[in-house]
């Protein structure tokens, strides 16, 4: 799994290195005519997603004490995070004044957040997965693979957007 | 036609091939005492093997380490030389423009008049020139191996080369970028002259011609091709304007003959398959006024 | 999935009883099922030589049409696709599939282990590697093969330059592969690290797993800026995206930094498993331990670090400031030391050895002439000014025949002559491997030498023909010869392999005197590998006497252990028995590259639900949890 989240993480890179060096090479950025994405919503749902690594950072815990009660509630809050944020980028995107085909541009801004958002989703399942086999009683103290994978994989999504929010959202901002 | 890099005609592919024998001599040396060592290592254990007077170490951080390293503080050296001097600005120089077109170069002077031409670009010896490269569809590369190095026509990009032809002459080069199907018929010709040949060359270039012809205007030419002087004014193809002063047609593909020009109209694409200009079917009486039209463009 | 070891685990079982539990279905079942490493490894292989004969003919064709001046045997288009698909196939669908498998076959050999970490994982990367393959070449059988060159540059490849089918095959064919290069790259690490022999620390590791580790560390680094590159001209090709697409801000370049980013790096993924190999074969002809096993191992590892800075230096054209190329060229010169390094290891061993002459022998030998030369002249390409000559022209064409043919390829070949017969049990002809050594070698500098004096007469790569007058003429037509002549010697290998597999002398265990694991079990190597895992306690496992140790072969199973020194773990790992599962969640993806393809969503859909529902079998039917 570690082996996994290297190269995912390298795919991330690869994107926002080529948002970057493509930005070098333009006189204004974003392009004449488009808004910087706003970034009041953004931020407060930025902190909704990382911090759904909390209770994710609880169920993991719990499933190591063996409490099963805790792996749920914390699985299923963390899952209720995810959603919520994923919704808000889909509602977002519906308000954002251009397109994947206009410009460069959209083409790097839909392209580092649609992946990421495409992981959320994985994210998701996973969750979802973890919690049908935890309320089938799947896990003891000493079963809890599931869990830490999810959880993993779930940590990783939520910093690997630090690295997406600074490099498409507040960066527009602050270097111009 | 010579087209060899080693053979020298400018000061930048000389100090591109001196550094090229530097390095193929210190190579050839290096090259030998390895294989030397391999085959003395090889044969010296044949009686059974023998202790070695070296150690494993001295063995490898000698021949591994120590001595490509001193080999490569050398090259560092050499190659950062030729790099500063084939990059370093010129004063005085020429300028002139090249952009690359799936399969031709058009030409573009802006001094001392401006003038544009195809697939042939006229230098004044012993001067140096500035050619910024451009390209309108994909990569192409700019490379006249007796004068300097190459460097890409990209779209969206200004790219410069810098060289200088030290004797009068016809120089030879070729797209060196993959671009399609007949990147390898898009060469191009450099023509160093003396400055006096070289300024009225290129007032010539920038008169318009002396008159229009009713077949190139009403058969689909004009759409593509410019003379200028005439209502025709095409940008897909080369300019035609003095078409009869240039040495070849279809970017060095075949010498500029009456005939050749007859069956290039008729179909280029027996020339040239790939190429961008299509068959241009019309009745020989017609094809006939259009050559010796075009024959006129001096 | 972990078990724990039988109390009765110290006593050597009974061959006959372990024959039961390794049992492995036969015929076509077996051939879409099997999950042992020693299968698959071998399937890579023939596989991998299948694409090296297509496009080692592919290349022979374009020959033809070389060999004069104004040839006409194929046209423009024809040629274009040709050497595209050559360059395509001997770099994604020979050279590193083939290496994958040498290190699928040998790696748990060596290690001292019953197989790959992950087994149903290595029959899914493999079928991934067919799958993509055959969809590469699909497009050659309908007549819209890829014609933009191996690396596919930007405008040529994007829709408005090449509007039909073919690049899509070559664009999404190399997403594809590129699954399965990763996915082995991961198999390899885990099992490096969970899964050698007791004692076998990481010090004590054959050189050949060391140089498989490194190749997979890089491929995890490499690989995503190719899968990026590809996939935005893929997003560009399809859904009219703006990356590459300079009137809307695109930009070109950026697709060359993405792709040289991994095609740099892609050339040492090649170059360090066949040092490995030359690691290996070198010591046991020179009847002599390697020298400098610790300057080996660095120097592999640090090829590796250096080569993600150098990719610019294929870009030394295309206008960059030369203070920037500046640092490139210098650190493209700096990666000669580790491989002199190496090169001054092997000469050391024979130094201090006694040569035996075989046929093995004789094709390092052949390497290490002729990637000499071919890293000297990348050296002297590496030099900027130089370069802007070189570039694009037949002396970078021989550069890399000499590097890929030289430091690869004929590695490969000693590879075969060296391990074929512990994979089939049968010895190849030692005189029949002799001459196609020397053909293959004549043939080598012979097509490849004048190619050097070619480029620097001026002549670019991929034209489809030139004029007469240029000088050119007798060159090329060397060249061809010599390319024939090559391609004669690499059939009298086939011959070789052929005849030996009903005339061949048996092998034995260990016809060689080596010193690694592989050489303790029986030629060909049984399903289960090991009747007791070994106990390690040198680097040279053969030579000191091998103990008995924890075994687990009742159990399918094979013992973990942890840490840089391959401690014991408590838990064994069950290894699962034949599936389909693997093979149906390829077809599944490759259905969904078809989808993207012909662009119908439905087909992709299609293929998406294959590929999950054998997932979902895949992660249920392993017990208990997630691998
Ligand atoms: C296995 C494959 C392989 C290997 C090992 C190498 C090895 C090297 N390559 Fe090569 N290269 C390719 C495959 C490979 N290359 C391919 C496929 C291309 C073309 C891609 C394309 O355009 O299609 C290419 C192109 C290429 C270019 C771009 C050329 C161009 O397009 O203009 C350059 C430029 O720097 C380069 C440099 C080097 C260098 C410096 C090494 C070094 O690693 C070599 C180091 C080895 C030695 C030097 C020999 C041993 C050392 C000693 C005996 C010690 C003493 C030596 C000295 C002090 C010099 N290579
Ligand atoms: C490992 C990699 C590898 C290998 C082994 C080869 C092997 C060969 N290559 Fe390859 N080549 C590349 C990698 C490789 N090449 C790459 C990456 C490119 C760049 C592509 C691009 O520009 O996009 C390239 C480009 C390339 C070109 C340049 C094309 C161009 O720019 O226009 C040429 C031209 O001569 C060429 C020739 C050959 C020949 C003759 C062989 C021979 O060694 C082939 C030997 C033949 C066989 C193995 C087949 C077996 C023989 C038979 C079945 C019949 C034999 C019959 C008789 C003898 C009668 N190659
Ligand atoms: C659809 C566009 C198109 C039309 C129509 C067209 N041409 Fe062309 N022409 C081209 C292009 C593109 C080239 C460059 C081809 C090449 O070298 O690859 C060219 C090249 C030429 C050349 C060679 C120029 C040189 O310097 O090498 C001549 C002469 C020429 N055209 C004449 C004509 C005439 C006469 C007609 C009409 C009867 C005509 N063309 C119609 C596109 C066109
Ligand atoms: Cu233009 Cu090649
Ligand atoms: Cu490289």
């Amino acid at each position: 799994m570690w082996m996994l989240i290297l190269t995912e993480l390298m795919i991330f890179l690869s994107l926002i290195g080529s948002y970057f060096y493509v930005r070098a090479g333009e006189a204004s950025w974003p392009p004449p005519g488009i808004e910087a994405p706003p970034l009041g919503r953004i931020v407060v749902f930025t902190f909704v997603l990382l911090g759904s690594s909390v209770p994710m950072w609880w169920a993991e815990r719990a499933a190591r004490a063996g409490r099963m009660g805790g792996v749920q509630a914390g699985l299923a809050l963390a899952w209720a995070m995810g959603a919520v944020f994923f919704a808000n980028q889909v509602v977002e995107f519906r308000h954002l004044g251009f397109g994947p085909r206009d410009t460069v541009y959209g083409s790097l801004f839909y392209a580092i957040t649609g992946l990421h958002g495409a992981h959320l989703v994985v994210g998701l399942v996973m969750n979802g997965v973890a919690q049908v086999k935890a309320a089938l009683g799947k896990f003891d103290g000493g079963r809890h693979l599931t869990v830490d994978v999810v959880s993993l994989y779930w940590h990783f999504v939520d910093a690997v957007w630090i690295l997406v929010f600074s490099t498409v959202y507040l960066s527009p901002h602050l270097l111009r | 036609m010579d087209t060899n890099s080693l053979t020298p005609h400018g000061p930048d592919a000389a100090h591109i091939s001196g550094l090229f024998w530097l390095m193929v001599t210190m190579g050839t040396v290096i090259y030998i005492v390895t294989m030397t060592a391999l085959v003395v290592a090889l044969f010296r254990g044949r009686q059974g093997a023998r202790p070695s007077r070296f150690s494993d170490n001295a063995f490898i951080v000698g021949g591994g380490v120590v001595v490509p390293t001193l080999v490569l503080f050398v090259l560092a050296f050499a190659t950062v030389r030729a790099t500063n001097k084939v990059t370093a600005p010129r004063r005085d120089a020429v300028r002139l423009e090249v952009v690359g077109y799936q399969y031709w170069w058009r030409v573009e002077y802006h001094t001392p008049v401006r003038a544009t031409t195809a697939n042939e670009v006229h230098i004044p010896v012993g001067r140096p020139v500035d050619i910024t490269l451009t390209s309108v569809d994909v990569n192409h590369s700019f490379w006249i191996p007796e004068l300097a190095g190459k460097v890409d026509t990209i779209p969206g990009q200004r790219n410069l080369l810098h060289l200088q032809a030290d004797k009068a002459g016809t120089y030879r080069g070729q797209c060196a970028e993959f671009c399609g199907l007949q990147h390898t018929h898009m060469a191009m010709l450099v023509i160093a002259e003396p400055q006096a040949d070289f300024d009225r060359w290129v007032r010539t270039q920038a008169r318009p011609a002396a008159a229009g012809s009713a077949v190139f205007e009403h058969q689909s030419c004009a759409g593509c091709h410019t003379i200028r002087g005439t209502s025709a004014d095409g940008t897909l193809g080369p300019d035609l304007t003095h078409l009869a002063g240039r040495r070849t047609l279809g970017a060095v593909t075949a010498p500029n003959t009456a005939q050749n020009l007859a069956k290039w109209i008729h179909n280029a694409q027996d020339f040239k398959p790939g190429s961008l200009m299509p068959p241009v079917p019309m009745d020989p009486a017609e094809l006939d006024a259009l050559v010796a039209y075009l024959e006129t463009l001096e | 999935m972990t078990t724990t070891l039988e109390p009765a685990g110290q006593a050597e079982p009974a061959e006959e009883q372990v024959e039961v539990v390794w049992h492995d279905a036969p015929g076509l079942v077996g051939f879409l099922t099997s999950v042992d490493h020693k299968r698959i490894g071998m399937r890579y292989i023939s596989t991998a030589f299948v694409f090296f004969f297509l496009a080692g003919v592919q290349a022979l064709v374009m020959r033809v049409q070389l060999a004069g001046p104004n040839e006409s045997v194929l046209s423009p288009r024809t040629y274009n696709e040709l050497f595209t698909m050559h360059g395509t196939s001997m770099i994604f669908l020979f050279n590193t599939p083939v290496l994958a498998g040498f290190g699928n076959y040998l790696l748990p050999l060596q290690l001292g282990t019953r197989d790959m970490a992950f087994p149903r994982l290595n029959a899914f990367s493999y079928w991934v590697f067919a799958l993509a393959g055959t969809f590469m070449y699909l497009g050659e059988f309908i007549g819209r093969a890829p014609d933009a060159g191996w690396f596919a540059y930007v405008p040529l490849s994007a829709r408005a330059f090449s509007p039909g089918v073919n690049l899509d095959f070559w664009g999404l064919g190399v997403i594809f592969v590129g699954v399965s290069t990763t996915v082995g790259a991961v198999n390899f690490i885990v099992t490096i690290f969970k899964m050698r022999a007791p004692g076998m620390s990481l010090s004590r590791m054959p050189v050949f797993s060391w140089s498989i580790l490194v190749m997979a560390f890089m491929v995890l680094f490499a690989v995503p800026a190719l899968t990026v590159g590809t996939a935005l001209l893929e997003a560009d090709r399809l859904f009219g995206t703006a990356f590459y697409d300079p009137s809307r801000g695109g930009d070109v370049l950026l697709y060359q930094h993405l792709f040289w980013f991994w095609g740099h790096p892609e050339v040492y993924i090649l170059l360090v498993p066949a040092m490995g190999m030359i690691s290996m074969i070198v010591p046991t002809f020179a009847r002599a331990r390697l020298a400098g096993y610790v300057w080996v191992v660095t120097s592999l590892v640090g090829i590796g670090f250096v080569s993600f800075g150098l990719w610019v230096h294929h870009m030394f054209a295309t206008g960059i400031p030369p203070q920037a190329l500046g640092f490139f060229s210098a650190a493209s010169m700096t990666i000669s030391i580790p491989s002199g390094t190496l090169i001054f290891a092997w000469i050391a061993t024979l130094w201090r050895g006694s040569v035996r002459w075989s046929t093995p022998l004789l094709f390092c030998l052949g390497f290490a002439s002729i990637f000499v030369m071919g890293g000297i002249t990348g050296v002297m390409v590496a030099a900027l000014p130089f370069d802007l000559q070189a570039h694009d022209t037949y002396f970078v064409v021989a550069h890399f025949h000499y590097v890929l043919v030289g430091g690869v390829v004929f590695p490969i070949f000693a590879g075969l002559y060296f391990w074929l017969p512990k994979m089939t049990g049968r010895l190849l002809s030692e005189g029949l491997g002799t001459w196609s050594f020397w053909t293959m070698f004549t043939g080598f500098h012979l097509g490849f030498f004048p190619q050097h004096i070619l480029g620097l007469m001026g002549m670019p790569r991929r034209v489809y023909t030139y004029d007469a007058g240029l000088g050119w003429d007798t060159l090329n037509l060397l060249s061809t010869i010599g390319g024939f002549l090559f391609g004669l010697g690499t059939l009298l290998t086939v011959v070789n392999i052929v005849r030996s597999r009903k005339r061949g002398a048996p092998a034995g265990p260990n016809p060689w005197e080596a010193d690694s694991l592989e050489w303790s079990v029986p030629s060909p190597a049984p399903h289960y590998n090991f009747l007791t895992v070994p106990v390690v306690d040198g680097r040279h496992p053969l030579w000191s006497v091998p103990a008995g140790g924890a075994s687990g072969a009742l159990q399918r199973a094979t013992p973990l252990t942890a840490g840089l020194e391959a401690e014991p773990e408590p838990e064994i790992m069950e290894v699962p028995e034949e599936t389909y599962v693997p093979f149906l969640t390829a077809v599944g993806l490759a259905i969904v590259v078809v989808g993207l393809l012909v662009e119908q969503a439905v087909v992709g859909v299609v293929g998406l639900v294959v590929a999950l529902a054998a997932l979902g079998v895949w992660l249920w039917r392993t017990d208990g949890d997630l691998q």
